[in-house]
This record gives C-alpha cells, structure tokens and sequence, in this order.
C-alpha cells in the first residue's frame, strides 16, 4: 500500500519537519488511501492548508497545493471550489487554525454547505509555536499559557459543524486508522461539506506537559477512551464523561452551494434581461 | 459601415469602478458589505450571475480577500470592494497575494478615519496604508480616479496590471469620487485593451511555479491546468517550496520589487494642465485634485504661472516626474484629505529643491477650490 502512496506524495521535500510520535503522518497516510481508493485525478484536486503543524502536509503532496494565512484555509478554498467547482478541493486544518484564529469561516463553510472536505487534526494544541491552549484543549489541561491548567472549556468541533450546517460529520482517531481512511473517504464523497475530525497525539507539545509519555502511549490513550457511536448511545452521559465519541456522527442531505449558484446563473440567464441602455448602431 | 456608439449614462463612481472590472474580464467577486463601497458588491451580485460569473458574500472582509485569492488561483480574474476598516482587516492577505503572486483587484474606497471614523464622510487617510499596509518589504500597485470615466479607466487598467504583474492592485477611490455621478460614455467593448495572465507553455515537469523570464514575472498556470505545484506565503524557491535559505529568500523578494520597478514607464500614469511654464505646481490626486484643477485655473486668470500635476499611479510612486517638477518650480503646492501622506514622499523626492507647501483637511469634508487658490495667492506674493 505504501508503494502505491507515494505517487502522491513530492518525495523530493522530505524528511518532513514533525516530530516523533507525532499523528500527523497518520492521519496524512488515511487521507491519501481515501484518494486512492476514490481514484481521484491529482490533476484536478486541490488540497489546501492552513497554519501550523498538521497544514505544512500540503507541501508534501503532489496536487495543486495551496498553504495559506492563518485560520484562512477555507476562506481561500471557497473561491477555489465557486470559482471551479468542478475541481476536488480539499482543506486540512488545525485544532487552533479551524476553530480559534478560523472559527468564523469554519462556521460560515459548513453553513453554505459549500462542497468542501475538511480534515481537521486535532492535537489539542498549538504545536508549532510550542504548546500553547487551543479552543479544542480539553478543561484542565496544561499548557505553555495555562501553566496552571486552562479555565475555558473547549469547542465540539464536530457538534459546531453539525450545527452550523455541514452534512457529512465523522470523528476518528490516529489509532482507529481503517475507520478514519473510511470517513475521509465519505467526506469526500459527499457533496456538501464535510468535517472529518481526527484526534491526534502530540507528544511533544501536548503530552508531556500532560503526563500523557510518548507517542505509543498517546495512541493506547486514544484506543482506551475511544467509544464507537453504535455503542455511545447506549451509555449514560456519566459514562460519556472524558471519553472521544468516534465513527459517522452526522450524514444528512442539502443543497450544495456551488451547484445552487450553477442554478442561479442558469435561471437568470433564462429570464429576459430588464430595461437596459443598449448600445446604438450608427452609420 | 455600421459601428457600434455607447450611449451616454448617468454613471456613479463605484458603479463605474464595477463596470469598468467586468469589461476588463471579472468574473469573480467576493467581498463584505461597508460604506461607501457597497454599490460596488451589490452591482457584482446582480450582473456577475448574468455573466455567467460569481459572487459571494462572505463572512468578514478577511475572507473576501482569501476567496478572492483562491478564485484567481482557479484562473478567474477577481475583485473585491471595500473602505477604510475592511481595507485594515484586509491587509494580511493582500501580503499573501504579492508574496505569492496572485493577480487580484482591491477596490478602496476611502472614508474618513482612523477607525470606524466618519462612514459617510471622505478622506484620503488610507495612502500610506495603501503602500504598507501589509507587513514586510512588498510590491504593491495604488491606482487613484479623480472622476467617473476615470474610475471605469483605472478600473481596467486596475486588472491588467494585476494580471501582467501578478500583483495585488490598489484602485484607491474615495467616497467623492465613489458616489458622485457623471455623464460617461463608456468605451466600446473593443476598442479597449485587455491583458490576461501569461500562462505556461513548457510541459509541467519542466515547470517552475517561481521561475521568471527576463520582464520577472513567472508565467502563471492556474489550479487545474495539469501543473502540480506548490503556493505559499512563506519564502519560497523557484518550484514554490518553502525555504529559509537566506540568498533564496533575497533573490525572491528583489525580483518582486524588481517587477514593478523596471516597467515603470508602464505602470505610471500621470496628467497634467499647464504644467509648461509653472512655477507653481499643485500636485494632487483623487477627490482633492478636482478642487485643485480649478483653484489652477483661477490662479492662470489673475496671471499666476501655476499648474497642475496628477498622479494615477499614486504607487509606486512616480519619482521621475516629481524629480522633473522639483528643478522647474519654485513651490510645490499638495492638497490632500489627510494630514501629508504624500506631502512626505514629494517632500522626499524634491530634496529641498523646491518649497513643498501642503494644504490638508481631515474634517470629513471635500477640499474647496478656495483655499487652494488661496494656498497658490500666498505663495506667489511670498
């Protein structure tokens, strides 16, 4: 499988910069095993960052890539995918990229139902600039600026996009890997937008400030507290307490934005045009 | 034989400006309402559809300016439209664009600030921020209209520069010029110039993204066209990769600048009215330059050798012909809407050679051709 991989991959730009034990290279792995198994044309297929750790993947991949500004990624994406929609566009993101410094167009892409894919690795922390506290930092836990444990609680990210409007919500984990290359395969299938979230180790920003060891005890974490949907319901909210809810969360049918703009233009181009100054033709 | 005569309209400014970008071949807009530039987007969303283009709406100025990034990269030519405190929240990725050299259109029209300021009111506060309002050493292209046909002018001129440089372009309005409303005849369709993105022609394996010929403009493959490569706003190499190789990171950012400055004789667009014999000269540009082309004119009817010089390109900033003003006159009179912003360049340019002498109104209100005149009646006596 491996071998068959690394057509998508611009082998000339390694050894990549994550560290360790960290699950970004996982996550990276399902992702690219879903656009094989979907056969997508690297050609026609953009895939777009953000900033931070997890958003540098783009520069390893051999799509159109497109690394971004911070918390911008599906700003830029959506005039990608209006402007062409019938390239793939897909949008890998961090924790604190999507939901903090991005949080307004996370919102606003699910909303629009725009025909967007995001993958969301969520570490739980800025890694890049050294452990900072993102809005998807667990209550309690430290931090390079909450020394002391944070005092916010966190965002569902999964639940603000089922919220918000997306139609394809799945959560899985850096261990769970055939159930994660699944759900980006559904994602991307989906025409609408859709929110994969995978939780993800870092152990060297996250983890040992957290007394959580190293990357394979991170990983045995996620497979302890991991709770498979089809068995969450049958547990109480109690027995939910600090567990990761993992599978399809949410699947649902709307419109999808660009094919309702394609509409629009169709429509309006049909209508007789109103009263305009038209040009005069003169001898 | 038969051709084909514009009629006449009773045209606005910022519909001009609109008008003018989809003759130019606009076909993407994305943008936030804000006063006074709304007329802007509400045209866009009404004929953008017509055109088979698109519009959209989004969520902050931040994210227009993003999309409109991303729909250009798809190969369309994009606009957006906004003032003073979406111009602010803008400037993160108008960087972006010049770094990664994506050819976009910001239409500005300026109120009156700092701040939320005065929303109705004009100003001409955003010049400076026009030319470094993004952080880091940049290019950046300001064009200025200082009336309704001019709008719709600099409004194609705006585009074309963006694509033949791929660089962001600044059509810096203001809200005089954005909401007063002239008689124009637009240009016919074919008669005007149109300048698209130069594309590559090498096979993708030979393709670099960042590698320029000898004008330092790298031809530009849009997302889909079958060339796989990389775009960042971090230092890149000549593939597009990141890079932070100091002679790499140099060689990159000289040739952005290196673009604009030598076709200069390209870019800078100038007016002038009885410049010849001036010993006076007002230099000014946009809204302020109308009460100044008057106050010149009344000062020739009482016999003063005064003149008018305009800049269109307000950036990069036209040294040559300011260098040419500071060995023929004697005083160099630059009335804005803000407290010197361009007083400070001419002023550095001319070196002492001449008397610079600002005449500067932040009070919200358009400068009146008065004390103008009355700033050119000074220094003649003096």
């Amino acid at each position: 499988m491996m071998e068959e991989l690394e057509r998508y991959l611009r082998k000339d730009r390694f050894p990549h910069m994550w560290c360790p034990g960290c699950g970004n290279g996982i996550v990276l792995g399902c992702m690219l095993k879903a656009i094989k198994k979907l056969d997508l044309d690297q050609d026609r297929t953009v895939i777009v960052g953000g900033i931070g750790c997890s958003s540098r993947a783009v520069g390893y991949l051999d799509f159109n890539t497109l690394h971004t500004t911070h918390g911008r990624a599906l700003a830029y994406a959506t005039g990608i995918k209006l402007a062409r929609p019938e390239l793939n566009v897909i949008v890998i993101s961090g924790d604190g990229d999507a939901t903090a410094i991005g949080g307004n167009h996370f919102i606003h892409a699910a909303r629009r139902n725009i025909d967007l894919t995001l993958v969301l690795f969520n570490n739980s922390i800025y890694g890049m600039t050294g452990g900072q506290y993102s809005p998807l930092t667990p209550a309690g836990k430290k931090a390079t600026t909450a020394p002391y444990g944070t005092i916010e609680p966190g965002f569902d990210a999964s639940e603000l996009a089922r919220a918000a409007g997306a139609t394809f919500v799945g959560r899985g984990t850096t261990y769970h890997t055939e159930l994660l290359t699944g759900l980006i395969l559904k994602g991307i299938q989906n025409k609408g937008f859709s929110l994969i979230e995978s939780v993800n180790a870092c152990p060297t920003a996250f983890g040992r400030r957290n007394k959580m060891k190293g990357g394979t005890e991170m990983l045995l974490w996620q497979k302890e507290n991991a709770i498979h949907i089809n068995r969450a319901g049958q547990l109480s909210k109690d027995e939910l307490e600090g567990k990761i809810v993992i599978g399809e969360l949410h699947s649902y049918e709307a419109p999808e934005y660009t094919e309702l703009y394609d509409k629009l233009i169709a429509d309006v181009r049909q209508e007789t045009p109103g009263p305009s100054i038209k040009p005069l033709k003169v001898k | 034989m038969s051709r084909v005569v514009e009629l006449a309209r009773l045209m606005q400014g910022n519909e001009a400006a609109a008008e003018g970008a989809l003759a130019a071949g606009v076909r993407f807009f994305a943008g936030y309402p804000i006063t006074p530039s709304t007329e802007v987007a509400e045209i866009m969303a009404e004929r953008l559809p017509r055109l088979g283009g698109k519009f959209i709406q989004m969520e902050d100025e931040i994210a227009g300016m993003a999309a409109i990034i991303g729909a250009s990269l798809g190969g369309v030519k994009s606009l957006t439209a906004t003032s003073g405190p979406g111009f602010s929240l803008m400037q993160e990725n108008i960087g972006f664009a010049a770094m990664a050299e994506v050819p976009c259109v910001i239409v500005n029209v300026q109120r009156s600030g700092p701040s939320t300021g005065m929303p109705t009111a004009p100003a001409q506060g955003d010049v400076m921020q026009a030319r470094w309002g993004t952080h880091g050493d940049h290019p950046i292209i300001a064009l200025c209209p200082s009336s309704v046909r001019e709008a719709y002018d600099l409004a194609v001129r705006a585009v074309n520069l963006a694509e033949k440089y791929r660089v962001p372009v600044i059509l810096l309005m203001d809200e005089v010029i954005g909401h007063l409303r002239e008689r124009v005849v637009p240009p016919p369709p074919d008669e005007l110039e149109i300048v698209s993105r130069r594309e590559p022609r090498e096979a993708p394996a030979d393709y670099y993204a960042y590698r320029a010929g000898a004008d330092g403009v790298p031809p530009m493959a849009n997302f889909g066209a079958g060339y796989r490569y990389h775009v960042t706003g971090l230092a890149h190499d000549e593939k597009g990769n990141p890079t932070n190789d100091p002679a790499t990171a140099e060689a990159l950012l000289l040739r952005l600048h290196d673009k604009i400055n030598r076709n200069l004789d390209d870019i800078l667009m100038e007016d002038s009215r009885s410049l010849d014999d001036a010993e006076i000269v007002v230099l000014a540009y946009g809204a302020a330059a109308r009460p100044a082309r008057q106050a010149v004119k009344e000062a020739r009817q009482r016999n003063i050798k005064a003149g008018l010089y305009r800049p269109l390109t307000l950036w990069p900033f036209p040294t040559a012909g300011v260098e040419r003003l500071a060995r023929q006159a004697k005083t160099i009179i630059v009335p804005e809407m803000n407290l010197g912003q361009y007083r400070i360049e001419v002023e550095r340019t001319v070196r002492g050679r001449a008397q610079v002498v600002g005449v500067n109104r932040v009070n919200g209100e358009l400068m009146a051709p008065g004390e103008i005149l009355q700033a050119i009646l000074e220094v003649a006596q003096a």
